[in-house]
């Protein structure tokens, strides 16, 4: 051990180690890669690929073509061009899924340590936990439109309304397992040898949390992370149905999935595209949570 | 442990009311009426006959201290006397789903049988080929088992049950021909032939559940291997000259299961719950499919019961799952 | 002479009975399969179409509608009309006889003592009968004999058949139900689940919202039917799964209501094992303008009701320029293939009351553009066409279904086209048509500028359906948003018109009343813009045989008659 010190130069902060460990894994690598270029595809995309103005007539003669020159991806059963549709979807989509996810998580973080960490706070925390894994989806999604749909949207448009309900829908009916899950292994936590250390040298709960706690949480929660972009995109759809998504002519993922399904046997390519994307996308998140574990681990990182 | 427990316990029966509260209330204030079963057809006045004989328009308050009294004491009443044979409960009236006009609970029972043994199949099998595969995953971490075992486990619960499905039963039922895509839920096993013909038939949707189980719960394995390979308690055990099998299969094993344990918990009560989506699909008339055409058709003492049952299960296991962090790892105490 | 007689007897046995051949029970087993399942089967707790269908195998009523939407009798000896004596000349009676000698599955006879239970078991208070419409202005029911059945009218009653007549108002068994009045209708899920019929099959066991298995009933009265010694109806999942169970895997030998789109339709015909098979009806997919104005900024309680006019809609123009724009031919391409056909009329059949009107089918994209130009709907800089400061803005809501929301995007596309700027919303079915007088979302507070869903009427007469338009049925705070004449129409010549419908009698003059008020709802006023006629789907398969698609009773009206093809 102390020659590795000498032979690995002495990195100029954390953060550029955790960088460099970052770099070496090959995965993680990839997973950056192809996550951005998916962003920069649906953020850049519309802009460079136009789908050629038709009339409803003129575009119904051209249904469900397979993959061309003229449709990069093929059209839909209106005749629509699949490529502007995944690409339009896919910014939707990417963005509900990392947003609603990061709300999941953080709120399922934060009541997770603090329910694990303080046993005052443990019963109540866990309870209101029981309570939302209880409640039906269903009618609680249905009750959240009826009574916010029209009042956000009045404040911030339709479309940022919608937006802004999805994410709170999902997020606050998903954080529930990282809550239980980061709360069992806080509770483990808490009693190693390290913690104790740091809490009889009089160390305050804030400090030892960030500090000692935290980090050993982050692998669960990176593959409660990595579900939950998944699910948020899958979710997504369930919420188009019930009316509580995105007008129905706002193509996402998810939903181009479940519209594609009735035309998989004659079709197949309708549900691929949504498909890979969907699961390109929670691959690359998956690979680049295994890298910042690998990482942000300081006996890893040495190596 | 056992004062926890029945500390729990008790404790739990407050939190339960207060769930059952906001359930029916929830439920209730959902935009959405047993009408919408309705035909347009018929005409407003017999509409509105119809939901007041339902109950539908007494206030909110009455039908809850009502269906508090009928879930706990009347249904309770009516089970003792199904099993022993006496009329505590007769003349009472029970939960009455405004769907079926019949009790909640003969549904219940009724369907109870298809969704244990459906989805909790499953789930086992599920179970079963993640831990293996997670534990090997994490043991040769980077080894092409490992990739390939990510790539499936990714495209597994990246693509949902309804793609899954679908596609198993193109492949399968109609490409194939092998295994029917409807469940035959009048079959009762008595012979080989019956038992051949019940597994033929659960196939399809064990397949679809089992693997979206299995993909999620061996990340949860995987990663929490791979956190306590690299504990220094290891280091040690190896350098004590243990074999390999006994690092990974006992210590490591047994320090990682805190976060499987609890999805592992979490997921049990939704096995009682069904599963929505794959029991439509493959119409395995179970609790699932119940809870859903309860909802599409406002059914609100039906979806009611079920929520609060999943409520009672959820908090069981939840509390199961307290128990057992304190047995696998002993440092944990709550007292 | 004697071989001679002989020969004869059986000439005539072979050119009368050919279905003598069959024996009951001979050809096993029948699979159904209903993409809803039945909930209860009796058709007096629940009015849903799965209900009433799979309640009609088991139960039965005095007569049934033929394929062509014809009475014929069932249990009754013959059809009662005004010729033959069975209607009395005023109209204010109509007298049914039973068939000799019938009896209940469990042996019993049959007698009008159960029919006149049927109608008290209906009319009784609190009891929430989901058919009492079917037994409306009947202010008594004799019972001269045990085969005799007069029923008595409060007044003229132009369509008597409407008790016991057809799927949703079988006779049940006075001696089963006798306890289950009113209030206890609900109590008796035994007698709810099991019903004792006169139908070709009865029950064996009843799993609600799941399967119904039924057996040949051994009281039948025709000794050789049904074919099939049992049937078993499987129910759930939706109409994509039923279909390829039939026409791809061959599971079952018939399923409900398959509406799947055309393309899918096309490719699963081509495995060969079974048909789809259609018939036309009175479904018609149609969108309805809102003639009053929606706006979210008016006092709750005062959008959409008849305080506020539509600011952009109630102008004529508007209306049909809108309807022009729409190619209906495309629609059905798209979503229905056979299923539907192209229509302008709000009552689209029986054919002596559908109206000729057919104006609306051309598509005339540049006549709509033009109706709006000359009425000084002008575009605006953004493309979007404006009068007086109005902008041509349109929400367009209907429920979620892949269909519908196909149908949004190609409007919206023509509607676009027009200068119309569209807002499209899609609204959970259990909602859309649930009628919560607290929600926002359904179709009859109709807080959006137009909507599109289907509607039919039940049987063949449109008169109660065509009432629904009165100004007083309009749906207001007032009502607690329950009336039927969604679109808010409000014309005192078109109530006068309903009001007169009530009064004739004769066919010719009935005919021409109701063609008239179609017209004035639809190319005259344009305030319902039809859409498509939307047929029944179902998917039968090649080995069975006897499948006679019926859109104006139950698709099981003839499963007496189903057979095993070999």
């Amino acid at each position: 051990m102390t020659d590795a010190t000498t032979a690995i130069e002495k990195p100029a902060s954390q953060m550029r180690a955790i960088w460099q460990q970052f770099r070496t894994h090959k995965g993680a690598l990839f997973g950056l890669i192809v996550l951005g270029t998916l962003i920069l595809a649906v953020v850049l995309g519309p802009f460079l690929w136009v789908p050629e103005k038709m009339s409803v007539a003129k575009a119904i003669m051209l249904k469900n073509q397979g993959p061309s020159w003229r449709f990069p991806l093929g059209t839909d059963q209106l005749g629509r061009d699949m490529l502007a549709r995944m690409l339009d979807a896919g910014k939707v989509s990417l963005a509900v899924g990392f947003v609603a996810m990061m709300i999941a998580i953080f709120v399922g973080t934060t009541i997770g340590i603090l329910a694990g960490y303080f046993k005052r706070l443990d019963g109540p925390l866990m309870r209101l936990t029981d309570m939302f894994l209880a409640l039906p989806l269903i009618p609680l999604l249905l009750v959240m439109v009826m009574l916010f749909r029209d009042r956000i949207a009045g404040l911030v448009g339709p479309e940022m309304g919608a937006f802004l309900l999805i994410v709170f829908a999902i997020g606050v009916t998903s954080w529930m397992q990282a809550a239980r899950i980061v709360r069992g292994e806080v509770l483990a936590l808490k009693e190693r040898e390290y913690v104790l250390a740091a809490r009889s040298i009089g160390a305050i709960p804030r400090r030892i949390i960030l500090r000692h706690i935290l980090p050993n949480v982050v692998s669960p929660v990176m593959v409660a992370a990595t579900l939950g972009v998944a699910e948020a995109i899958i979710t997504e759809s369930v919420l188009s149905f019930l009316g509580l998504g995105f007008p129905p002519d706002f193509p996402t993922w998810g939903r181009l999935l479940y519209d594609g399904l009735s035309y998989m046997q004659i079709y197949p390519e309708r549900v691929i595209w949504p498909g890979v994307a969907i699961s390109l996308t929670v691959l690359s998140v998956n690979y680049i949570g295994d890298g910042l574990r690998d990482a942000l681990d300081p006996r890893i990182r040495g190596r | 442990m056992l004062t926890f427990t029945l500390r729990r316990l008790l404790l739990a029966i407050p939190t339960l009311l207060l769930i059952s509260l906001v359930i029916f209330f929830l439920v209730d204030l959902a935009p959405g009426s047993p009408a919408s079963e309705i035909p347009l057809t018929v005409p407003a006045e017999v509409r509105m006959k119809i939901l007041e004989a339902m109950g539908v328009n007494e206030p909110v308050y009455v039908r809850y201290g009502l269906w508090l009294k009928q879930f706990f004491y009347v249904e309770p009443l009516t089970g003792i006397d199904a099993i022993f044979g006496s009329n505590y409960a007769e003349g009472m009236q029970r939960i009455i789903s405004y769907q079926t006009r019949s009790p909640v609970f003969d549904i219940i029972v009724q369907r109870l049988p298809q969704t244990l043994i459906v989805i909790g199949t499953a789930y086992l099998v599920g179970i079963l080929i993640a831990v293996p595969i997670g534990i090997y995953s994490a043991y040769r971490q980077y080894s092409i088992f490992d990739q390939l075992g990510t790539l499936l486990a990714m495209i597994g619960f990246s693509v949902p049950t309804f793609f899954s499905g679908t596609l198993l039963i193109i492949l399968f039922a109609v490409g194939l021909g092998w295994f029917p895509t409807k469940y035959d839920t009048t079959l009762t096993v008595t012979d080989w032939d019956t038992f051949w013909q019940q597994v033929r038939q659960m196939t399809l949707p064990v397949m679809t559940l089992g693997l979206a189980n299995a993909a999620s719960i061996s990340r949860y394995m995987r990663s929490s291997m791979l956190e306590n390979m690299g504990q220094d308690y290891v280091r040690t055990a190896r350098a004590k000259g243990m074999s390999e099998r006994t690092v990974v299969l006992k210590h490591v094993l047994r320090n990682s299961m805190i976060p499987v344990v609890t999805v592992i918990a979490l997921g049990i009560p939704s096995i009682f719950g069904g599963a929505i989506i794959t029991e439509n699909m493959f119409g395995v008339s179970g609790i699932g499919s119940a809870l859903i055409g309860a909802i599409h058709a406002n059914d609100l003492p039906m979806v009611q019961t079920l929520a609060f049952i999943f409520a009672i299960l959820i908090v069981l296991f939840n509390l199961i799952a307290d128990v057992l962090y304190g047995l696998l790892d002993p440092r944990i105490r709550y007292d | 002479m004697k071989l001679k007689t002989a020969l004869l007897g059986a000439a005539c046995a072979f050119a009368f009975a050919p279905a003598a051949f069959a024996e009951r029970g001979s050809d096993g087993t029948v699979n159904v399969l209903y993409a809803q399942a039945p909930s209860t089967l009796n058709p007096y707790l629940s009015s849903g179409t799965k209900d009433v269908e799979n309640a009609s195998i088991i139960l039965e009523g005095m007569a049934g509608f033929d394929e062509k939407g014809v009475v014929f009798p069932r249990l009754a000896e013959s059809v009662p009309t005004v010729e033959n004596g069975g209607i009395s000349a005023d109209l204010t009676s109509i007298t049914w006889k039973l068939k000799p000698g019938l009896l209940w599955s469990d042996g019993t006879p049959v007698t009008s003592a159960d029919a006149k239970f049927t109608y008290e078991y209906c009319t009784a208070p609190d009891g929430g009968c989901a058919q009492a419409s079917r037994y409306e202005g009947i202010t008594s029911i004799d019972t001269p004999d045990d085969q005799t059945v007069v029923i008595n009218f409060d007044g003229p009653k132009p369509n008597p058949y409407q008790a016991f007549v057809g799927g949703t108002s079988p006779i049940l068994q006075k001696a089963q139900f006798a306890n289950c009045m009113g209030a206890a209708a609900s109590t008796c899920t035994e007698q709810n689940f099991n019903p004792i019929g006169t139908g070709p099959f009865r029950v064996v066991e009843f799993k609600t919202n799941d399967t119904v298995t039924l057996e040949a009933n051994p009281n039948y009265r025709d000794p050789a039917k049904p074919a099939f010694a049992k049937m078993v109806v499987k129910g759930g999942g939706d109409a994509e799964s039923a279909a390829r169970a039939v026409m791809q895997t061959g599971e079952f030998d018939y399923a409900w209501n398959t509406q799947i789109n055309p393309e899918l339709q096309a490719q699963m015909e081509t495995g060969g094992k079974g048909k789809f098979v259609n018939g036309f009806g009175t479904l018609v997919e149609r969108i309805e303008m809102n003639m009053t104005d929606p706006s979210p900024d008016l006092a709750e309680g005062e959008r959409s009701t008849t305080k506020h006019p539509h600011p952009i809609l109630s102008d004529i123009n508007v209306r049909t320029a809108l309807s022009k724009a729409i190619d209906r031919q495309i629609l059905v391409d798209i979503g229905y293939g056979n299923a539907g056909r192209p229509t302008c009329n709000l009552v689209p059949a029986p054919e002596l009351f559908a109206s000729d009107n057919t104006g609306c089918i051309p598509h005339d994209m540049e006549g709509a553009k033009k109706l709006l130009d000359d009425a000084g709907w002008v575009p605006g800089a953004d493309g979007v066409r404006e009068k007086d400061g109005k902008k041509l803005h349109i929400l367009y809501q209907t429920s979620t279904n892949p269909v519908r929301q196909d149908f949004q995007a190609l409007i919206k596309d023509w509607w676009t086209e027009l200068g119309v700027d569209v807002e499209l919303r899609n609204i959970d079915a259990s909602v859309f048509f649930g009628g919560d007088a607290g929600s926002p979302d359904t179709f009859q507070k109709f807080y959006a500028d137009v909507e599109m869903y289907a509607n039919n009427f039940d049987g063949t007469d449109p008169e109660p359906y065509l009432a629904s338009y009165l100004c007083n049925k309009i749906p207001g705070p007032d009502n607690q948003w329950q009336g039927e004449n969604i679109n808010r129409f409000c014309d005192p010549a078109y109530d006068a018109l309903v009001a007169e419908m009530g009064k004739t009698s004769d066919m010719a003059k009935r005919s021409e009343l109701a063609k008239k008020m179609n017209d004035m709802l639809t190319k005259d006023s344009m305030v319902i813009v039809p859409l498509v006629d939307r047929g029944r789907l179902s998917a039968a398969s090649n080995a069975l045989g006897g499948v006679n698609l019926n859109t104006w009773d139950t698709e099981m009206w003839n499963v007496q008659d189903w057979f095993r093809v070999k």
